[in-house]
């Protein structure tokens, strides 16, 4: 249950433009507060149970998007926020862009827009806190 | 000497962005730094020759999220002199204002992050709470908060009220009391002034010397400003800010400055709009080349764009400021103590995604 009062984030910026990073940041400042759901932005993945990936995978960062996910502790939620995220977007064409997070990662939750709008970004993180908690209980269901 | 080598990022806490150092250190005292980087190159650049130099805008704007208006404005402005078109008064104008406006929010994300990076939580949330404010305000006239896709090839793609536009200048100015609260912590605070006081100083000729643009040379003493002799700011009053000590506080000391400024040159600009028209009409394709330099809020940005008379542009050529200014970083932390080293990359207000494009 306490997963569920309070995931802590882990955000790692792809080879995004900025513009979804600053609007997942103005997520937890005072306006739109995802604190008040336990949301702790950290900077350690291994205190982390959301992974919350914005930008795209490129060829130099497709590694460190790797480690960050296998150094997270079980059970865990990837959320791609943005279009870049999600498909690589504008930038799909571009020589160094492999594509969406999904080319590397699972991704659970899928937050669409260019830039995600704060609000999206919160109702993602909302339903990611519904998948953490499937998998919790199907972790402990194996047991 | 026995010297240990610390990894900063890609990803740390107080990076937003990956940009990776290798630390060199003697105990805490740095000795080298060896920045990587490549962590966030897309290659937009060689998206130009596969895009109609209208709809490559677009993607111009999304080189950086937080200045991607003056990204925008400065491809637009450097297509729009190879084609030599008039752009109307109205449009010029409505540049100055977003752009200014682009700059104020900036620098409040800059002091934010700033604070963070000294551990003054506090202030991070506050400044954040009134640059959410200005954000209002780009979303009440463009639509987006971020990326607006208001500037066109040839002037802007949406007109604004001069209703909505004095709108905004007097609830600016009716901002100026709660920004003059904010600001007087980074300005006078004790903590503040100790974290970054006589911290990393870049003297007048080593700044001219690396070559490094925007608040961070103004901030050693060099009157250097894009915006002086740009003809879209002609007819305002409004002088560079300047500081003269080039340590970690007179840069934050020339961003406060910028902040109320932009405030005042917005107020200026909203004052005597034109009503010319908001776009000229594109007749030809692009042939020849030229260069743009815009003022970003990080600093000099220059855009060059060479076409050969088609739809598609043959090379578009960006150089950005974080890119001209992280040499000086390099410099800076050599000496310094590791605790600092945040405070100190966090100095010259680094936009990765905008570096690497």
């Amino acid at each position: 249950m306490s997963l569920k009062k309070s995931p802590w984030l882990l955000h790692y910026d792809g080879s995004s433009c900025n513009g979804c990073d600053i609007e997942v940041l103005a997520c937890l400042t005072p306006l739109y507060d995802a604190e008040r759901f336990g949301v702790i932005n950290t900077g350690n993945p291994r205190h982390a149970d959301l992974l919350l990936l914005t930008g795209s995978i490129n060829h130099q960062n497709e590694e460190v998007v790797r480690n960050l996910y296998a150094q997270m502790p079980e059970p865990k939620v990837v959320l791609a926020v943005g279009i870049c995220a999600t498909s690589g977007g504008v930038f799909a064409d571009c020589y160094n862009v492999k594509g969406g997070a999904d080319k590397v990662l699972p991704v659970d939750v899928y937050v669409p827009g260019c830039a995600a709008r704060p609000e999206a970004i919160i109702d993602g993180i909302v339903r990611a806190l519904g998948v953490l908690e499937q998998k919790r209980a199907a972790a402990e269901a194996k047991k | 000497m026995k010297t240990t080598i610390v990894p900063l990022g890609p990803q740390h806490p107080v990076l937003p962005e990956p940009l990776s150092f290798d630390l060199v250190l003697d105990n805490e005292r740095v000795i080298d730094a060896v920045p990587s980087i490549g962590f966030i190159h897309r290659g937009l650049e060689l998206l130009a020759p596969k895009r109609d130099f209208e709809e490559y805008v677009m993607i111009a704007e999304r080189v950086c999220g937080i200045c991607s208006f003056m990204h925008g404005m400065g491809y637009s402005s450097a297509v729009e002199s190879v084609l030599a078109l008039p752009v109307p008064r109205r449009a010029r104008q409505l540049r100055v204002i977003l752009a200014e406006l682009s700059r104020v929010h900036s620098h409040l994300l800059w002091l934010g992050l700033a604070a963070d990076a000294f551990g003054f939580e506090n202030l991070f949330m506050q400044t954040w709470r009134l640059r959410e404010e200005v954000l209002d305000m780009f979303e009440e006239t463009t639509g987006g908060r971020v990326i607006f896709n208001i500037v066109k090839v040839g002037g802007m793609r949406k007109d604004i009220e001069d209703a909505t536009l004095s709108r905004i200048s007097s609830r600016l100015t009716a901002m100026k009391p709660q920004l003059k609260e904010i600001t007087d912590i980074f300005l006078n605070d004790y903590t503040v002034k100790h974290r970054l006081s006589g911290l990393a100083v870049l003297p007048e000729a080593e700044a001219r010397e690396l070559g490094v643009v925007g608040p961070m040379l103004r901030a050693s003493g060099v009157v250097s400003d894009q915006r002086l002799g740009n003809p879209m700011y002609e007819g305002l009053r409004w002088e560079a800010a300047v500081e003269k000590d080039g340590d970690c506080h007179a840069r934050c000391r020339v961003r406060v400055k910028e902040i109320f400024q932009s405030i005042d040159i917005i107020a200026q600009a909203a004052g005597a709009m034109a009503a010319d028209g908001i776009a000229a009409k594109i007749a030809s394709a692009p042939n020849g080349e030229a260069f743009y330099r815009a003022e970003q809020p990080r600093g000099e940005a220059i855009y060059y764009v060479r076409g050969n008379g088609t739809r598609m542009l043959e090379r578009f050529r960006l150089r950005t400021p974080t890119f001209a200014n992280v040499p000086a970083v390099v410099k800076l932390l050599k000496g310094t103590e590791l605790a600092d080293v945040p405070t100190i990359i966090l100095t010259i207000d680094p936009c990765i995604s905008c570096m690497e494009r």
